[in-house]
């Protein structure tokens, strides 16, 4: 285990905090949008940005650089902040969210962003999507990696196993897909919906290497990303157990929250408990 | 007439072993038919370059989508009722809309697919494709075409639709008849009334065009291979110089070619026309030939259209 430098991890949780003060400001300001999913995959995507990933946001299209899939496209605000404060695009258009003519669709759409490597929000298609790129690496005897978060409603629909055969199938041990466990869906709890568990014994016969862990806690995340790293011949699906809404104190755990954005007076007291109320 | 028949999916499989001879950047993707599609002709040549996705279509466009996202040009295959319908969702969500280099090319289209019955077959595939924004769609009308079309599709930018049928069909063509997308092409001059086909029908359009001269109606024929993009130009003249329609394919008129040359020609140049195909039905088992005849994929239902578009002029 790499023992990361305990200012590599304060300063990925002050990313962190950031990007959750963007998605409160970007759904305020578009009415509408996915909050809830958007700060509970906050924390997974600022590990992979600001840390895990090779990848250069003045050079988007750079050969060699690692790919990334958001298969929950509905976390597209989050998305959104953390490329933004990569540097692929200034932080004043992440306002532009929902926007008639923005680049910052509802869903990301590669061809408008740079940075955006699929076009996703239709649920349970960005595994395959990364499989593919996975092969084609491979194919190409390319190293690097594809990195892929997944909702945990996503589990439900079929094209996730045939994409979790395919993968163990064809040992794409470059790909290292997330499942943002936040345990709910626009319904209702996953377990009420339709049950997803036991998720991890699910992943592991279906041939995947699997990690399970807290994915709030950035030593974790960096870790499995490093396991993942490691493991041959299998590729990685990181259960990342989190909390919808995470970060704000009236968001987490809210169903409510999932596809409703906060009010005026909501989004001053995020931001407050944020620390972002300047 | 006495047609000389040919197969197109052998000449796909040509085709793609030439791809892949040529450039290191296909691949081929198959749902489990790699043997009726003929890509298992592929597969043979270049094995690292093929990939069998089990039958499971839906995962097969996505990882089509990734392979297209990563700079290869990928060729999806199974039977057009699969590789449209079971999948149609996959291919608008992570194909169409990110405008990505997949190239769906189907076989078993229509009901000419036989005994396997309706279940197997398909005459909605053109319109669930050529519905979609960014896919081109092509139905060539021989085993030449669709040589010609699968080597045009590896350097046509963007997601692409190719028709194929499960029989060997007429030829038409030879290897020096041109081929473009978007372009139709005028098989035979007539001045009465305009016969256009695709697949398969445009030799029953030839044929009805033969007989039709006979019963002095100078018909003329055109293969509008390229649904999407339409030859627009092409029906602008022929209804400039016949003033009549008649379409022709092996696919449901809902939404097929007879629907895109209506929509083109009621909104610039309203002219009579008759669409000839599967009436809104799904087919059944029986033979190819004995299946055109009883869903009226025939010459005489498009000389009896073109007779009653005549009287309409």
């Amino acid at each position: 285990m790499v023992a990361y430098p305990a200012d590599v991890i304060a300063e990925l949780e002050r990313k962190a905090n950031l990007i959750r003060s963007h998605i409160i400001r970007m759904t305020r300001a578009a009415g509408s949008g996915h909050p809830g999913g958007s700060l509970s995959s906050t924390d997974l995507l600022s590990a992979l940005f600001f840390k895990v990933m090779n990848h250069r946001p003045s050079d988007p299209f750079w050969d060699d650089r690692d790919r990334f899939v958001l298969s929950k496209g509905h976390a597209a605000p989050a998305y959104y902040a953390t490329l933004a404060e990569s540097g692929y695009f200034p932080i004043e258009e992440l306002m532009t969210l929902r926007k008639l003519n923005t680049r910052l669709q509802g869903h990301p759409s590669m061809n408008k962003l740079p940075g955006v490597e699929m076009s996703t929000g239709s649920l349970g298609q960005g595994l395959s999507v990364a499989n593919g790129m996975g092969l084609a690496a491979k194919l190409d005897r390319k190293t690097y990696r594809i990195y892929c978060i997944c909702g945990d409603g996503e589990m439900q629909s079929g094209q996730i196993w045939e994409a979790a055969m395919l993968g163990a199938h064809f040992e794409l041990d470059n790909v290292t897909a997330f499942v943002d466990r936040n345990m709910l869906q626009i319904d209702g709890p996953t377990e009420k919906i339709m049950s997803i568990e036991p998720l991890a014994d699910k992943w592991k016969a279906f041939g995947w290497n699997v990690i399970e862990i807290d994915g709030h806690d950035m030593r974790q995340i960096l870790d499995a990303c490093d396991r993942a790293k490691d493991t041959r011949s299998k590729p990685t699906m990181v259960i990342a157990h989190t909390v919808k809404g995470k970060g704000v104190s009236f968001m987490e755990n809210a169903l409510s929250f999932h596809g409703k954005t906060p009010n005026d007076e909501e989004a001053k007291k995020a931001l407050r408990e944020l620390g972002e109320d300047q | 007439m006495n047609w000389k028949y040919a197969s197109q999916r052998k000449e796909y499989g040509r085709a793609l072993i030439e791809l892949g001879k040529m450039r290191k950047d296909v691949v081929v993707l198959d749902a489990d038919l790699s043997g009726s599609t003929r890509t298992a002709d592929f597969a043979k040549e270049f094995p690292e370059h093929f990939f069998n996705c089990g039958i499971a279509e839906q995962n097969m466009m996505g990882t089509a989508a990734g392979f297209a996202a990563s700079g290869k040009v990928v060729f999806a295959s199974s039977f057009a009722v699969f590789a449209t319908g079971r999948c149609w969702d996959q291919i608008r969500q992570s194909i169409a809309y990110p405008k990505l280099n997949v190239k769906i090319c189907a076989t078993h289209a229509g009901i000419t697919v036989g005994g396997d019955g309706a279940s197997h077959q398909t005459g909605e595939d053109i319109a669930l494709m050529r519905t979609l924004p960014n896919m081109t769609v092509v139905v060539p009308v021989d085993a030449q075409e669709t040589y010609k079309t699968t080597k045009t599709f590896a350097d046509w930018p963007g997601p692409c639709y190719l028709r194929m049928s499960r029989l060997d069909f007429p030829v038409i063509t030879d290897p020096e008849t041109p081929f473009k997308i978007g372009k139709g092409t005028l098989l035979r001059e007539g001045d009465d009334i305009t016969l256009v086909g695709c697949g398969v029908m445009v030799s029953r359009c030839l044929e009805a065009a033969e007989t039709l001269e006979k019963r002095k109606i100078s018909a003329q024929v055109i293969n509008m291979s390229s649904i999407k993009p339409l030859d627009e130009g092409l029906l602008e003249s022929a209804a400039k110089r016949t003033g009549g329609f008649v379409t022709a394919e092996e696919h449901n008129v809902v939404s097929g070619l007879g629907c895109a040359v209506s929509c083109y020609l009621a909104e610039h140049r309203p002219t009579p026309l008759r669409r000839v195909g599967l009436m809104d039905t799904f087919g059944e088992s029986g033979e190819g030939e004995e299946l055109m005849r009883k869903y009226g994929l025939t010459a005489d239902k498009i000389i009896e259209a073109a007779e009653e578009v005549m009287k309409r002029r």
